[in-house]
């Protein structure tokens, strides 16, 4: 069966591919992009690992069929630092208040909690924790990662960074 | 995954036509719940068409007779914040931002919210019978693990449950699915749109093939005033339902003028008792009278190994939900404790 061309903006950058229609996007950043910050927890759109922005809202990368996405402007946490290399403030926060243990739910943590920035409906920690929801961590770095979501909330006067 | 054909129409009426035109295809939209199915190949199209793109299909607009009409690629999300949606349909807004997380809600759409499929653990494993994936197989849920089945409406062929927190919303509100398919319109009231399983269980809906779900209209009456919707799960937060209850009341004094009510969790689909709801009107909104309701819309509960502890849970539930509904108390979705 055909390969599907699409064209994609990921972290900046035009990109032309062709893909089979079965390709999921964490697959095709992963396997194909070597974009592997992202990544794969349950595949199943259970834990939230794979959490990338497209189009500015998080979303499962595990659970999008990359054709369904042609024209799309995507970042993945390899795109929240600055052209120059500075830190995105959540990911600064996250390093002040030691919200990670093994790491690995970090990168669907830090795009997840950009998306709840954006968002601007959590104002109270019951509230993040609530729009946090969607992110497993099994470290349990819950209540440090709920600390940076307030401390960057508390930095920018409740708008998003 | 198998290997499928992707088809990218550009209006409603290419859609059905490529649907109709391939007994295996399946449209695709948020994809949230395909997608998955897709992966442990419980799904195996030979086609997917995507919706996305159709005009037309992602605006909420006001109808003539004072209601909604929801788009079908309207994403979960945006119903929930609608503002419209905040005001007169809390309990819709309520029931969707109990369900999933921001990022599935985010790409979930209204259709594909109607049409999600069953969390049975049988169904989902390829490896064991299921009469809703493999018809005649057998259910081996009614002699296994059943901690999340049916306790209304079951059948001898299966046992599951619909999953949605937005469709037993959409129930309790009278809502309607309106339907375009190869033979053309048609408007289906929401208690008719999905059916229980009885001697088919792997019919989940009233939808033929080719049909397409392109909105759902909301009636003008929201009980805006008097509603709750109550969550029960195994976690406070992104879990599906062991019993969910909305309730809207329409309250004349301290008495219940209309009652609506619908559960979760408990059946193949959304459950409603309409002669239940009509015993309650001009009954006074205490905790007798709606004990005795909750008894008779539980008259009929069958529990299985695991699940008879769901009976005195949605008793409770009932309760308890149309004590906060009556109170002009909804339950948070944020702070879990209830009251």
């Amino acid at each position: 069966m055909d390969q599907i061309p699409v064209s994609l903006t990921i972290n900046g950058e035009r990109r032309r591919m062709e893909v089979a229609p079965w390709t999921t996007l964490l697959d095709l950043l992963r396997e194909r992009l070597d974009l592997t910050g992202t990544k794969k927890g349950c595949d199943h759109g259970q834990c939230g690992a794979c959490t990338v922005l497209i189009d500015g809202k998080r979303i499962n990368s595990c659970l999008t069929l990359v054709v369904m996405k042609d024209g799309a402007d995507i970042v993945t946490v390899e795109g929240l630092a600055s052209a120059d290399g500075a830190l995105h403030p959540i990911q600064d926060a996250f390093i002040e208040f030691d919200a990670f243990q093994c790491g690995y739910c970090t990168p669907g943590q830090l795009c997840s909690a950009v998306g709840l920035l954006k968002e601007g409906r959590a104002r109270t920690p019951d509230e993040i924790r609530e729009l946090m929801s969607g992110n497993l961590c099994r470290c349990g770095a819950y209540p440090n990662i709920i600390a940076a979501i307030e401390h960057v909330q508390r930095q920018s006067g409740g708008a998003a960074p | 995954m198998n290997r499928f054909a992707f088809a990218r129409p550009a209006d409603l009426a290419e859609a059905v036509r490529e649907a109709a035109a391939d007994p295996g295809a399946r449209f695709i939209a948020g994809g949230t719940n395909l997608v998955d199915l897709l992966k442990y190949d419980v799904e195996r199209p030979s086609r997917l068409i995507d919706l996305t793109r159709l005009p037309g299909l992602n605006t909420i607009e006001e109808t003539a007779e004072g209601g909604l009409r929801i788009g079908a690629l309207v994403t979960n999300t945006e119903i929930a914040h609608d503002a419209r949606v905040e005001k007169t349909y809390p309990l819709l807004a309520s029931a969707i931002l109990a369900g999933a997380s921001p990022q599935l809600r985010n790409a979930a759409s209204t259709g594909g919210n109607l049409l999600q499929r069953t969390r049975c653990y049988y169904f989902y494993d390829t490896g064991t019978a299921c009469n809703k994936r493999v018809p005649g197989t057998g259910c081996p849920a009614i002699g296994g693990v059943n901690r999340i089945h049916a306790i209304l409406g079951a059948s001898e062929h299966c046992i599951a449950t619909h999953p949605s927190d937005m469709c037993v919303a959409l129930a309790a509100l009278a809502a309607t699915v309106h339907v375009t398919g190869p033979e053309g319109e048609r408007a289906i009231p929401f208690a008719e749109f999905h059916r229980l399983p009885g001697d088919h269980p792997e019919i989940d809906t009233t939808l033929r093939h080719g049909e397409i779900a392109v909105a759902v209209e909301l009636p003008a009456q929201g009980f805006a005033s008097h509603h709750t919707y109550l969550k029960l799960r195994d976690r406070l937060s992104y879990a599906f339902a062991l019993v969910s209850v909305a309730v809207g009341l329409e309250m004349d004094g301290g008495r219940v003028g209309q009652a609506r009510i619908a559960l979760g969790g408990v059946a193949h689909k959304p459950w409603r008792d309409t002669a239940a709801e009509d015993g309650l009107r001009g009954q006074k909104a205490n905790a007798e009278s709606f004990a005795a309701l909750a008894d008779q819309i539980l008259a009929s509960a069958v529990g299985y190994a695991h699940n008879a502890f769901k009976i005195g849970l949605a008793r409770r539930a009932i309760v308890r939900a149309l004590s906060q509904a009556a109170a002009g108390t909804p339950q948070s979705q944020t702070d879990k404790r209830i009251r």
